[in-house]
């Protein structure tokens, strides 16, 4: 089962953790097996959130919300179980800075 | 006639005692807890009209799980074919019986260690733990669950569907942790239980001030762990129940007055809880780490030993208490060793750590810490000190017998006694 872990970090520790790490942390999870994907994310002020209401669309800069961490980067990972994923997640490097939020993913109904 | 009276109270019986052991294992083989739940409801249902004809099996155990498996996989049959009437057949999941396997008395005892561990699943919401472990483990209805925890029924009914339905959809596995998990994972279970517990034992709120039956699910279900898994903590939290509760008789009025420990009639604690006690915390301080429960278990074990509250020894409480703020700091644990020092050394001795802790920030919410300054406070005559702190403790107990005692303390100081 996929698990999308979601790595949430205080704006003055998103370069808390070396690059070089979180790469090598990606990488030891693809030799095994364990990656989906992962990618790490520009600061939340580079981002744009966009609605479609009534056919018309919308831009507005944030998502900025009330609470002090964002949305850094995220890890897709193929796990047995939560505990598995568990296991997993707490591998991340950024897990000693900031939160990891677990996620199974959904399959879409056909 | 009069013998199928009989069957129906074997029944009864084997039910009470081994529900839980089949709904465990019927979760384990099917994989679901509600479908498990319907299974077991289904296999009792037909010991009831098998079991007067047929007489009971030789291992009704076996017998009820197997039944329950087959009634599980006749409905998820007719479903499937409902769902999908063209569908090419030939499924053959009809598996063999394997009714050794089921009782193995080992694997068994394993299926309700995993039922534990999964209810108790820190992924859930605490307020989830508590009442899914009630409602499996312990097998109290809703309803139950929700008297005792003075939740409207279907908002606890609510939690525990949410909680079945996150087991299912994030597939929290349904098994006992690896070693390396064991001690975080054993402390989600000891939270819950002693939460259970000290639910029963001391209500946050509402005008009861012990509701017995929690307590004694709690107990229980703390001796089902020191079976399953004799861990020194395990023991050391059963050893702290055991010694608390042994002193329930005692520490209310008949009508409902709160009794503090040195006024209460020392003839009234249970014996056998206190022996048991003390017994488990001899047990878990012969392992090498000895853990918070134990240490608190161990400071209940030398209160117990007293005959009178001036035999306590005073200087052994506040030693554990030196063990116990090494092993989990925090300020309510430096309050208590501050109350054990002032009886040992003295109130102004006390009441100099207690002040630290206030004058730091710490515990100023905290009831019994503005109680235990107001009670230290009158003993050395500071009386518009100590009602002062009455006043600040009155103003955050939510119980109503703490609330009369604090009030009766007022009106002593107020007359001038003490």
């Amino acid at each position: 089962m996929k698990y999308l872990c979601l790595v949430y970090l205080e704006e003055d520790k998103l370069h808390a953790v070396p690059d070089r790490e979180c790469q090598a942390c990606g990488d030891g999870f693809r030799k095994s097996g364990l990656l989906v994907a992962a990618e790490a994310l520009q600061p939340v002020q580079t981002a744009a959130t966009v609605r479609v209401r009534n056919g018309k669309l919308s831009v507005i800069d944030g998502p900025f919300a009330e609470t002090k961490e964002q949305l850094a980067g995220f890890y897709l990972i193929e796990a047995r179980d939560l505990n598995d994923a568990i296991q997993i997640a707490g591998r991340i490097p950024p897990a000693r800075e900031g939160s990891i939020e677990v996620r199974p993913v959904r399959q879409l109904e056909p | 006639m009069a013998g199928d009276d009989r069957i129906q109270e074997t029944v009864s019986a084997i039910y009470v005692a081994e529900s839980r052991r089949v709904l465990a294992t019927l979760i384990r083989l099917l994989g679901d807890f509600d479908s498990a739940e319907e299974a077991s409801h289904e296999a009792f249902r037909a010991a009831l009209e098998q079991w007067p004809r047929e007489g009971v099996p030789a291992n009704p155990r076996a017998w009820l799980v197997s039944a329950g498996r087959f009634k599980a996989i006749d409905q998820m049959r007719r479903l499937k074919r409902f769902d999908s009437l063209d569908a090419p057949g030939g499924e053959t999941d009809v598996a063999v019986i394997d009714t050794a396997a089921w009782a193995d008395p080992e694997s068994v005892e394993d299926d309700r260690l995993r039922l534990v561990f999964t209810c108790c699943h820190p992924s859930l919401a605490a307020d989830a733990q508590v009442a899914l472990t009630l409602r499996e483990v312990c097998g109290l209805t809703t309803e139950e669950i929700a008297r005792a925890f003075l939740t409207p029924a279907p908002t606890l009914a609510q939690r525990i569907v949410r909680a079945k339905a996150k087991i299912r959809d994030a597939r929290i596995p349904y098994q006992v942790p690896e070693p390396a998990e064991l001690p975080e994972r054993l402390d989600a279970v000891l939270r819950v239980i002693y939460l259970v517990f000290n639910e029963g034992y001391s209500a946050s709120s509402g005008a009861s001030l012990t509701r017995h039956e929690l307590s004694s699910e709690a107990i229980r279900l703390g001796r089902l762990l020191v079976d399953l898994l004799p861990e020194p903590e395990a023991q050391g939290l059963l050893a702290l129940m055991l010694l608390q509760e042994s002193r329930r008789a005692a520490r209310t009025t008949a009508a409902g007055e709160l009794i503090l420990l040195d006024d209460q009639d020392r003839s009234l604690w249970d014996r056998a809880m206190i022996d048991e006690g003390t017994r488990l915390v001899d047990r878990a301080f012969s392992d090498a780490q000895v853990g918070p429960y134990a240490i608190q278990a161990a400071i209940a074990a030398v209160h117990a030993g007293a005959a009178t509250p001036a035999e306590t020894d005073w200087a052994e409480i506040v030693g554990l208490y030196d063990v116990l703020a090494r092993a989990d700091a925090s300020p309510v644990i430096e309050l208590n060793r501050a109350v054990a020092v002032a009886m040992r050394d003295g109130p102004a001795a006390g009441l100099g750590i207690i002040e630290t802790i206030l004058g730091r920030g710490d515990l100023v919410d905290y009831r019994p810490a503005h109680a235990a300054r107001a009670e230290l406070c009158s003993r050395l005559g500071r009386t518009a000190d100590a009602r002062a702190s009455y006043a600040r403790a009155l103003a955050l107990t939510r119980q109503e017998p703490e609330r009369r005692y604090i009030e009766k303390r007022l009106a002593e100081l107020t007359e001038g006694k003490r």
